[in-house]
């Protein structure tokens, strides 16, 4: 059952971000293009995602998942380097080609060669990420 | 044609509406970064995220041609802009702990700080890097 829904809901994030153009790189560049001609259309895409969610987290009180087991917890309101640090290298990638992990994998079978080698890299980058994050740490601490 | 406002929020809503049967289904946040990482640096090999994968890949492949035929990636044939773009995607997202759909999408909606402060960070820097690299530099 977790596994047909895993499946389902890949299918479906998948289609969603085929057709809102979250995998068209233009379009995300143009809507990160604040000093140039603005294209608005990732705002309509980030509003419609996150009003089923609106729903979908105020039906998790007092309730379980549909397979069992408990709902994620909420992480506690603490602000970290790592969080800040990572998400401006992730901004900047993101920036740089305007391709974020969802959508290089929804467009992957349709993206030529490019996509292919973008997916490798950030594979890469991946299983970088916690030696790098852990220098970071050690770095910080010892300035 | 519909204006593309109109796919951008029906597309959207099924992105949040797969995040929502992920969640209530699974009891998981769904986070490309967070799926993918956990199967590429082994920390979480399960067959959901394989299905998860199988879908988000396969379908859209599959349905492309009757939806939208001409949905293009539209990416730089620069590929050292490629490698450097995908080294930076992937080292952030997993040392935040998380990319558009688990910070964005799921954070937002949870009113999670880190979420929201997460997306702020990583859009300041996504406008400041399109402004430096194409208004200033012209190289995109």
């Amino acid at each position: 059952m977790r596994v047909v829904i895993s499946f389902l809901a890949g299918s479906l994030f998948g289609i969603g971000l085929l057709i809102s153009g979250m995998t068209d790189t233009t379009k995300v560049q143009g809507w990160l293009d604040m000093f140039g001609q603005w294209d608005p259309t990732l705002a309509f895409v980030m509003a419609g995602a996150i009003l089923p969610m609106l729903v979908a987290w105020r039906l998790t009180s007092n309730r379980r998942p549909l397979t069992g087991g408990r709902f994620p917890q909420k992480a506690a309101p603490e602000l970290d380097r790592q969080l800040i640090f990572g998400s401006v290298l992730f901004g900047l990638g993101w920036g740089l080609v305007g391709l974020c992990p969802g959508p290089a994998l929804a467009s992957l079978g349709y993206g030529g060669v490019g996509g292919i080698v973008f997916l490798i890299a950030m594979i890469v980058g991946m299983v970088a990420a916690p030696t790098l994050g852990a220098q970071l740490d050690r770095a910080a601490n010892a300035a | 044609m519909q204006p593309e406002w109109i796919w951008g929020l029906g597309g959207g809503l099924l992105i949040g509406l797969s995040a929502a049967l992920y969640l209530l289904g699974n009891g998981r946040i769904m986070g490309a970064s967070g799926i993918l990482g956990g199967l590429v640096d082994g920390s979480d090999r399960s067959l959901e995220r394989l299905a998860f994968l199988a879908g988000l890949i396969g379908v859209p492949l599959l349905l492309r041609p009757l939806l939208l035929p001409a949905a293009q990636t539209h990416l730089t044939g620069n590929i050292t802009l490629v490698i450097i773009a995908g080294l930076l995607v992937g080292l952030g997202t997993r040392i935040a702990n998380g990319c558009t759909s688990g910070h964005g999408v799921c954070g937002i909606s949870r009113f999670s700080l880190r979420g929201i402060v997460a997306t702020i960070v990583y859009i300041m820097a996504g406008i400041a890097t399109v402004a430096l690299l194409r208004h200033v530099w012209g190289l995109i």
